[in-house]
């Protein structure tokens, strides 16, 4: 045991204490400590459990519910179901994409694991006994399982629900110019075409979701702690759906395990709590356990796509062509802004510049759970970036190019910012040359395929792989952006107290991101007060304005900004006052971090900590001025931001075995300004991870009967230190033009880029064999059939 | 049934179902919320305590099974309003993200400094896993561990790994720069 | 420790779907299924989290434990260090009124007792301890090539032969070690020891010889001069179950030729196998790259592997020859080769 003091850690490694810069954590004290405060270590008297009784089934009709048994055991205090609900009318809730989910079935059941009852009980226990003591009675009926089969005339109608629906057609959505790119293809050299399965995975966060639902009858008010990335756009949703009203509402998100975009849709068992506090009058806690959240949450992906590359002899990429058949489950949860039903796929033209590009997409149900945006996806970037990534590595097979030389090529230049591309998004800044150098720099790119050309001659396996990306990140602007009718800004309170000590409340909140660090570092930069001395308020809508929450890596573009800017606004109230305390005209004030001073005198100065007391205090104020040095504002974001990154990973295969080891991976990112650079990196480190899961292990597969073969994590494989290696980072900085500080944001950069880097480094090893494209999850059975010339989709 | 225990020191004595897990005996009984539940099957290993001074996962374990032996949990990690060096680690590397893996990824690293306290990044990895940590991509979990193995010997040096790679950075002009 | 009848109905339905997993997909049904309730066809689904009600009973003897299974019958279970059983009944897949915890008997059963001719290895042994023991690392190297990668380390701490074993599940890699070192399984009831030679110990997936109101003791494994072992598994994750493991234990003769080959599969049959054949066909013949490539192709012709998430049958049948070739290469490599270093530091096994 050593003799540090138990909370000075914060002084030791701080280059730059006030500001941007490396920073330890301000959250840490207290999980180091095991002092997290999270869903289900909540304790309230008198609080009783939740336990949700599931469809075994992936496709049947209800026939009938006997609670009779489960009411009869000693510790259960209340039984629901589907058609209790419906009584008062809350079997049916809205998604986030405007269509509707049952909270428990009535008519049907549609996945397998769907609600279909609840009890509430004295403790966990007794509550998953009682599940057992529920007796349904099941017609099952044939299910939509394959995707591809799902709009065949014979295809069994999910969605009978929905009034006049005869077939299983959610959505279609079009981008780009379909007769321009049919043209361009029809005058290439080189058309080259793959088809391509991102397949379903899931985000499985460590906490599952969960929430505890506190009614208080006698002033009608419902306090909500759940598993949020969304508090003030939930209680908005809750009002609407319970019919209470918004103000006697407060949702709180407690400390997060992790979310990943799991969090964000409203889950029926959050809506099965409160109902359950609102008839028994108590606390009512629900956890899911693990295969619940595996099996019913937001799922990732699930995209059969058909791409398609135009390009001439020599390397020049024309056009890009795509039609995706999308898997949207039994009820279209997508989160995603209203106007995207694909999210922000429509970026599919990745970084490069291009003549014409068009996408058709059909969205279909399915008998498996629904979900589809999540797992640090970006709204789709990450499948966008895999597509337009593997069909510039088919395209670099089939001319023998170079991967880095033919991408290079191609970017998009420095001179072409703000760039539009061919599906009508405006990329703000990029420089993406000096990424890419920096990246095979770092990589030792040349001595790589040195290395590999040796190892061939030998029989060895070894892969590189190049992915470069550019993310659409920081939803959004309002014009264009809203989920059910909420715009995608976000509200931002600042207050310093008397002593020069501050509180900033954040609308969008922490799953493991670090926001009281970061908030604090960026308010600390604008306004000179130390990040230590910088309280963060996140999380708790009635302690925070109004904001639509952390996901899309929006939490920095949007509500970081929103930080920077309130922090400007309370800066220039101070300098007001700090004229008033020097005697001089504003005009001859000048801002160092922290204090004010006279021009050309810095001995004349008063520092933002003296400020704040007069602001306070009972001195005059100049003319005009308010007492108290606070600010709100709603920042409405003028464009979305566009980080990009080079990824360059080696892989080796044994060849006996076909078993994939992941030797090395260099991750070049440039997220524009860096505000703690010790967090981007392991925000990156991360989302790498994330990439080996799904490349090598990770997928949601089901059997023909739509039973769900990966509903545990003996099951669904999620990686582990044995199979990441020590990441290798770097960074480049363009800075966003419209963003007050220049940042971009960087939490999915990383889940985003390294898939096509280490698919692309897998099919790279395996080129000997032929090989152009592998579907993932690259499994060594997978990769073994690949180099027997029958590489297969998942299943 | 009734049991006891000694958990972080203490000797403790309740009245159980012989079925009670032992993750939920710490957590639902004893209020030690810092033992966190993950997964149904023993595979994620956020559960993980010390059962007679070796890591177990809490949730596969009945608390009944526990009873006559010592228990510690991370809430006895700090001694004293001392950090133990893998706490201190694991926070100046950024060894945590959300934090609900962090106290059974400590309680494991403590095991294994205890008995190997020059571990190599291989036997850390090694060490860890049978526990999943979902956000840190555990590089920086493998250097919060050599942080605290060289705190320990006294041979640490100045600023983590991380910090002198990657430096600071200016917002106002493109740069570049690299982690080696 | 014979498996209730909740544990039989699994078999058969792992069997049946061909998922040698010991936890399986959760509602199943078969095609064509009228109108069913929903007990009737999955109890328990969904309902994971917490194992069904049962009285706990700690053992400190042997004895104690037998007595305790003659008084309880088929309505008791043994629990040793419960990380097969607990997952299976927190799915309430497998419920016993009765969980009987053996864990007190590892200072009778937990032991690596090295005998003329024999090792000797007390079931409670924990797969930690096997690990880390260099006498049996010495004597076969198979154990720890195989401890390695069983599970993880902290499931290792608590995991113990004799649990792996009546586990009995198909791609459970100790039980391939046993095959492959032709172990003798000591079975104690109230009326004695009988011994139960490896092959006839595992009568079907999660099926074991062992009778209700009996325990696993020990095994017991004949040592060989002038042999040696090894085992390889493919997994498409550390900690996870095998896509196909292989073992194989080699015996020379003074004159280099070899004088037994025995190869044990796990993950693709019903049962971890050995494989007849391969004896037959290397015994006095000079080992060669070519000798294991025709144990390989026995192996192969000899395995009944299923398509499953972790392969297609087609891969695992290729993998079976692969890791069959390699395993005879370097447990004959081994042979007269100095013991790897140890990589544990702690040995505080009864040897």
């Amino acid at each position: 045991m050593t003799t540090a003091p138990a909370r000075t850690a914060f002084e030791d490694n701080d280059h730059k204490p006030v500001g941007h810069g490396r920073m330890l954590r301000k959250e840490d004290p207290r999980f180091i400590r095991g002092k997290g405060r999270y869903i289900d270590d909540l304790q309230l008297p008198g609080m009783l459990h939740l336990a949700v009784l599931r469809s075994p089934f992936a496709h049947a009709k209800v026939v009938s519910v006997d609670t009779g048994l489960a009411e009869e055991h000693p510790k259960v205090r209340l039984v629901v179901t589907g058609a209790m609900l419906a009584e008062k009318g809350l079997a049916w809730m809205p998604t986030l994409s405007n269509d509707v989910q049952a909270v428990l079935a009535t008519d049907k059941v549609r996945f397998q694991g769907q609600e279909v009852a609840f009890v509430v009980a004295e403790d966990r226990y007794a509550a998953r006994d009682a599940l057992e003591l529920i007796d349904v009675e099941y017609e099952p009926l044939d299910p939509v399982v394959d995707v591809r089969t799902a709009l065949s005339a014979d295809a069994p109608v999910i969605r009978d629900d929905l009034e006049g629906k005869t077939d299983n057609h959610c959505f279609d959505w079009e981008t780009g110019d379909a007769a321009a790119t049919d043209a361009v293809f029809a005058r290439a050299d080189v058309v080259v075409s793959e088809d391509i399965v991102y397949p379903r995975v899931h985000p499985a966060p460590m906490e599952t979701c969960g929430a505890v639902a506190d009614y208080d009858a006698v002033d009608g008010r419902l306090t909500l702690w759940s598993t949020t990335q969304a508090p003030h756009a939930h209680r908005t949703l809750y009002a609407i759906v319970a019919g209470l009203p918004e103000h006697k509402i407060r949702v709180v998100a407690p400390d997060i395990g992790g979310g990943f975009g799991n969090k964000v849709p409203i889950y029926p068992g959050y809506v099965c709590a409160i109902v359950g506090s609102l008839l028994t009058g108590k606390p009512v806690k629900w956890v899911e356990d693990r295969s619940e959240n595996l099996t019913s949450t937001g799922f990732a992906r699930d995209y059969v796509m058909r791409g398609e590359i135009a390009a001439t002899a020599d390397g020049r990429i024309l056009a890009l062509r795509t039609h995706v058949l999308a898997d949207h489950g039994a009820f279209n949860g997508t989160a995603a802004p209203l106007k995207y039903p694909a999210g922000f796929f429509g970026v599919f033209t990745g970084s490069y510049d291009i003549e014409a590009a068009s996408c058709k997409m059909t969205a279909v149900y399915t008998n498996k759970a629904p979900g589809g945006v999540a797992y640090a996806c970006s709204f789709r970037v990450t499948e966008a970036v895999y597509l337009v990534e593997r069909m510039v590595d088919c395209l670099a097979y089939e001319l023998k190019a170079d991967p880095v030389a033919l991408r290079r090529k191609n970017f998009i230049r420095p001179d072409q910012f703000p760039y539009r591309t061919r599906t009508g998004w405006v990329y703000d800044s990029g420089n993406y040359a000096p990424t890419m150098e920096l990246a095979t720099r770092i990589a030792g790119y040349d001595e790589l395929r040195a290395e590999q050309a040796a190892k061939r001659e030998r029989g060895e396996l070894m892969g590189i792989g190049v992915s470069f990306f550019t993310e659409a990140v920081g939803a959004g602007p309002r014009k264009d952006m809203d989920i059910l009718g909420l715009g995608m800004a976000d509200g931002c309170e600042l207050r310093v107290h008397p002593t020069g000590k501050a509180v900033v409340r954040l609308s969008v909140q922490t799953q493991g991101q670090g926001h009281e660090t970061t908030f604090a570092q960026i308010v600390a930069e604008e306004i000179g007060i130390p990040p230590q001395d910088i309280e963060v308020v996140h999380g708790d809508t009635d302690q925070t304005p109004f904001g639509l929450g952390t996901y899309g890596s929006r939490s920095t573009p949007v509500s970081g900004a929103a930080a920077a800017l309130v922090a400007r606004k309370v800066r220039d109230k101070a300098k007001l006052i700090a004229s008033g305390m020097l005697e001089v005209s504003v005009a001859d004030l000048e801002w160092s971090k922290g204090a004010f001073h006279v021009k050309g005198d810095p001995s004349a100065s008063v520092t933002i900590q003296d400020v704040a007391m007069r602001a306070h205090g009972a001195g005059d104020l100049p003319e005009g001025v308010e007492g108290g040095l606070e600010a709100q504002i709603c920042y409405n974001p003028e464009n979305l931001t566009y980080p990009h990154g080079a990824y360059i990973c080696v892989v080796d295969i044994d060849p006996g075995t076909a078993k994939v080891t992941v030797r090395r991976f260099v991750a070049v990112d440039d997220c524009g300004t860096r505000i703690n650079p010790m967090i981007i990196e392991g925000q990156v480190h991360g989302g790498l991870t994330d990439g080996v899961g799904m490349a090598l292990m990770e997928m949601v597969s089901f059997d023909e009967d739509g039973n769900c073969l990966s509903g545990s994590l003996m099951d669904y494989l999620l990686p582990t230190a044995l199979e990441v290696p020590d990441w290798e980072t770097g960074f480049t900085v363009t800075p966003s033009p419209h963003h007050p500080i220049g940042a971009k944001g960087i939490g999915e950069s990383a889940t985003v880029g390294s898939p096509p880097a280490l698919v692309n480094a897998v099919v790279d090893a395996l080129r000997p064999f032929g090989v152009r494209h592998a579907d993932m999850p690259l499994t060594p059975s997978r990769v073994w059939e690949a180099m027997q010339g029958r590489a297969t989709p998942p299943n | 049934m009734q049991v006891t225990m000694t958990v972080n020191g203490e000797e403790i004595t309740r009245d159980i179902e012989g079925r009670l897990l032992l993750v939920h005996f710490l957590r639902d009984h004893l209020a030690l919320t810092g033992t966190h539940w993950g997964c149904d099957t023993s595979n994620c290993g956020t559960c993980v305590v010390w059962m007679d001074g070796e890591p177990v996962k809490s949730c596969t374990v009945l608390a009944a099974m526990a009873g006559g032996r010592e228990v510690r949990t991370v809430e006895d990690l700090e001694q004293d309003g001392e950090l133990d060096p893998v706490q201190r680690g694991f926070m100046e590397c950024h060894g945590l993200q959300c934090g609900f893996c962090t106290p059974g990824m400590m309680m494991t690293a403590r095991a294994l400094l205890d008995r190997n306290p020059d571990p190599s990044e291989a036997e850390i990895r090694e060490a860890i896993s049978g526990q999943i940590c979902r956000c840190t991509g555990y590089a920086t979990i493998v250097r919060s561990v050599r942080w605290a193995a060289a705190e320990q010997a006294g041979t640490r040096t100045a600023v983590p790994d991380d910090a002198a790679a990657l430096g600071g950075t200016d917002a106002t002009a493109t740069t570049t720069g690299s982690a080696s | 420790m014979e498996h209730s009848v909740e544990l039989a109905e699994l078999a058969v339905d792992a069997a049946a779907l061909q998922m040698p997993r010991h936890v399986p997909e959760q509602g199943r049904r078969s095609k064509g299924l009228g109108r069913v309730g929903h007990r009737a066809v999955l109890k328990g689904a969904f309902s994971m989290q917490v194992p069904a009600p049962f009285e706990y009973r700690r053992a400190g003897t042997v004895g104690e434990a037998i007595g305790l299974l003659d008084r309880l019958g088929d309505t008791a279970r043994l629990v040793a260090g419960g990380h097969s059983l607990l997952p299976m009944m927190k799915l309430r897949l497998a419920n016993f009124e009765y969980l009987i915890d053996i864990n007190d008997l590892h200072g009778e059963l937990g032991f690596v007792a090295v005998e003329p001719g024999w090792i000797r290895i007390g079931a409670m042994t924990r797969h930690r301890e096997l690990l880390e023991s260099d006498p049996l690392a010495a004597a076969f190297p198979i154990f720890r090539d195989a401890e390695r990668v069983i599970a993880d380390p902290v499931v290792r701490n608590r995991g113990t032969l004799g649990g792996s074993l009546c586990q009995a599940d198909p791609s459970e890699d100790l039980s391939a070690v046993c095959t492959t070192l032709d172990a003798r399984c000591v079975i104690r009831g109230a009326d004695g020891e009988r011994v139960v030679p490896m092959a006839d110990f595992h009568q079907g997936p999660y099926e074991t010889a062992v009778g209700d109101a009996e325990i696993l003791t020990e095994i017991r494994l004949p040592v060989h001069p002038n042999g040696s072992s090894a085992y390889e598994k493919v997994e498409l994750r550390a900690g996870d179950w095998a896509v196909v493991s292989a073992g194989a234990a080699v015996r020379l003769d003074d004159e280099g030729l070899i004088a037994d080959a025995r190869v044990g599969l796990a993950a693709v049959g019903p049962n971890t196998a050995g494989i007849p054949g391969i004896a037959d066909a290397l015994r006095g013949r000079p080992p060669s790259q070519e000798l294991y490539e025709q144990a390989g192709d026995l192996a192969a012709a000899g395995c009944d592997p299923v398509t499953d998430r972790r392969g297609s049958a087609e891969y695992k049948r290729y993998l079976a020859r692969e890791l069959t070739v390699r395993v005879l290469r370097t447990a004959v490599a081994r042979i007269g080769a100095p013991p790897a270093a140890g990589d544990g530091d702690i040995n505080r096994q009864g040897v």
